[in-house]
């Protein structure tokens, strides 16, 4: 069965994101830019999968700018074995990234298509959910674990309050949490290897989608700042504090 | 006047709490319809008929709709939007599976997480894990929205009077199929609406560490009890602990952060509460930028003298 890796290059992780002054967006000039967490957890997953014998080819996919490459790159560093970039400089909306993803998984017909439950960046959680809906298929969102049983796979969720397993017919999508699996780091010689696996350039009207935005940003604005209050010595200080409150009586 | 349908979030039996930001989200944006979908769900919809502020409920009754499968509840629900123009559902783990969903099959771009409504069409919403404030507008003619619950006041439980209405139900997808379920039984207040929190970092050390440093505290309060993402990823609670930008977003009137540094994913799940206070023993910690109430010191100690001083 094949595996169509879905991933997005995001600022990185561990990058304070900076609101430009003239409030249209976050400032991403010259900021490190990294694959998104979870899209990393989720190229794992298929990686595992392929060791397991469930998976025989990953492909990875991204929609974003020509540096894009280099996050396709690090996944095929990772394990999977060629990458579609569909390349644009345009902001793409969550809804037309998952018409172009439905377009491909027409194209290359895959009995998994994995995702992260949501991009660190715009903070969405859509992609995985709208690219099912397209393609009528079931999703097993937010993954913390799965298991392939012929033509099934059984998707175990983090959901509110716990965990809720269910069992979707093939081919189904995945969005994968945290805790499924820890991604590896790819090994130099991985890393040189990647350099010659196939990565295909498409852009969106290659799949017929239209990517104009539905939504309009009127502004980008800092949060609400707060500031830091007072320190207490000791506990008993503290107690002291919190009886004033009356958090404690 | 706009006309919204809310996703009310129950057990069949009950409506749940995060229901009721979104009605008031709702109602800014226009007449509430709530639509209870579920199996033997008559007790939940008559609750749902007695929220302020909803004038309408359509309940779905039907076996595909007992466990709130996405791919059974979004036809039923993109069926009912000819007759309105925005589906609204609590940003939980069940309105952010189904919602974008129903999206696609509308051709909408979701609005997610939304923390104000600034007009018809135009909302705020974090991106970048808080770090920036999006004002949004919505071009399209139908909108799906999904609310952060504690960005709203809840709406009245009671002293509602709405007329329920059956509706026409769907086949079961065939697609998918609930097996399981392993619910935390507990008698500690839910993190989204506990209205004290101790929440634990890495610096907890392991499980059992964190149990008998956090646990005792928490039990003196009555608070619920949260982690840092770092806790969660080294194992020492389950997933639903966790608190920040991928876990749980909470509000509570007090927030005890124990031996959490305060990175930014974090920092976007708590701050807003109302008080924060942390304890940590590097004084640079950027939890203490947050922080009401500080204090610099040894968990292993600081902890246990408070717990036993309360």
């Amino acid at each position: 069965m094949k595996a169509l890796v879905c991933v997005k290059r995001v600022i990185d992780y561990n990058v304070k994101p900076r609101v430009k002054a003239d409030g249209t967006g976050v400032d991403l000039a010259n900021v490190k830019m990294s694959m998104n967490p979870f899209d990393e957890i989720a190229v794992e997953e298929a990686i595992r999968l392929k060791e397991k014998g469930v998976v025989t080819e990953i492909v990875a996919v991204s929609v974003g700018p020509q540096k894009a490459q280099e996050t396709l790159r690090t996944a095929l560093a990772m394990g999977a074995d060629r990458a579609i970039l569909v390349m644009t400089d345009d902001t793409v909306e969550p809804l037309a990234v998952a018409k172009i993803i439905a377009a491909i998984a027409g194209e290359e017909a895959p009995g998994l298509i994995i995702t992260g439950k949501q991009a660190i960046d715009d903070d969405s959680n859509q992609v995985g959910q709208m690219v099912a809906a397209l393609l009528g298929r079931p999703q097993g969102t937010f993954a913390n674990e799965v298991t392939v049983e012929g033509d099934s796979i059984v998707v175990k969720r983090d959901i509110d309050g716990g965990l809720e397993t269910v069992k979707l017919a093939l081919p189904a999508i995945v969005t994968v949490d945290l805790r499924i699996n820890e991604p590896r780091y790819a090994s130099l010689p991985n890393i040189m290897k990647a350099k010659s696996k196939p990565l295909a350039n498409k852009t969106p009207a290659d799949y017929g989608v239209d990517t104009a935005p539905r939504l309009k940003t009127l502004k980008v604005s800092e949060p609400p700042v707060r500031s830091a209050g007072i320190k207490v010595p000791d506990v008993a200080t503290l107690v002291a504090k919190l009886k004033e409150m009356g958090v404690v009586a | 006047m706009s006309k919204t349908l809310v996703l009310v979030e129950h057990d069949n039996a009950s409506v749940k709490d995060a229901t009721l930001a979104v009605v008031t989200a709702a109602a800014m944006i226009g007449e509430v319809t709530a639509l209870v979908a579920g199996s033997a769900c008559d007790a939940a919809a008559a609750a749902a008929a007695q929220i302020e502020g909803v004038a309408h409920v359509l309940k779905a009754d039907d076996a595909a709709y007992a466990h709130a499968l996405a791919e059974n509840v979004a036809p039923l629900v993109a069926g009912l939007m000819a007759d309105y123009d925005a589906f609204v559902v609590p940003a939980t783990t069940t309105g952010k599976n189904i919602a974008p969903r129903v999206a696609a099959l509308l051709d909408v771009m979701q609005v997610s997480d939304i923390l104000s409504v600034e007009g018809p069409k135009t909302f705020t919403r974090p991106i970048y894990a808080g770090n920036a404030i999006a004002t949004v507008e919505s071009s399209d003619a139908k909108m799906v929205i999904t609310v952060r619950g504690t960005a709203f006041a809840k709406a009245n439980a009671a002293g509602g009077s709405a007329s329920i209405e059956a509706v026409g139900v769907h086949a079961d997808s065939g697609l998918s199929t609930f097996v399981g379920s392993e619910i935390a039984k507990s008698e500690r207040p839910e993190l989204t609406s506990a209205k004290i929190i101790v929440s634990g970092g890495r610096a907890l050390k392991d499980a059992e560490t964190f149990a008998s440093v956090i646990t005792p505290l928490a039990d003196k309060l009555g608070a619920g009890i949260g982690a840092s993402r770092a806790a969660v990823d080294a194992g020492y609670v389950p997933n639903d602990y966790q608190v920040g930008q991928t876990g749980k977003i909470v509000a509570p009137q007090v927030y005890i952060a124990v031996g959490i540094s305060g990175a930014i994913q974090h920092l976007a799940g708590m701050k807003d509460s109302k008080t924060i206070i942390a304890i940590n023993k590097d004084e640079d910690a950027p939890i203490f930028q947050v922080a009401d109430i500080g204090l610099v010191g040894d968990l292993f100690t600081v902890v246990p003298e408070l717990t036993g001083s309360l």
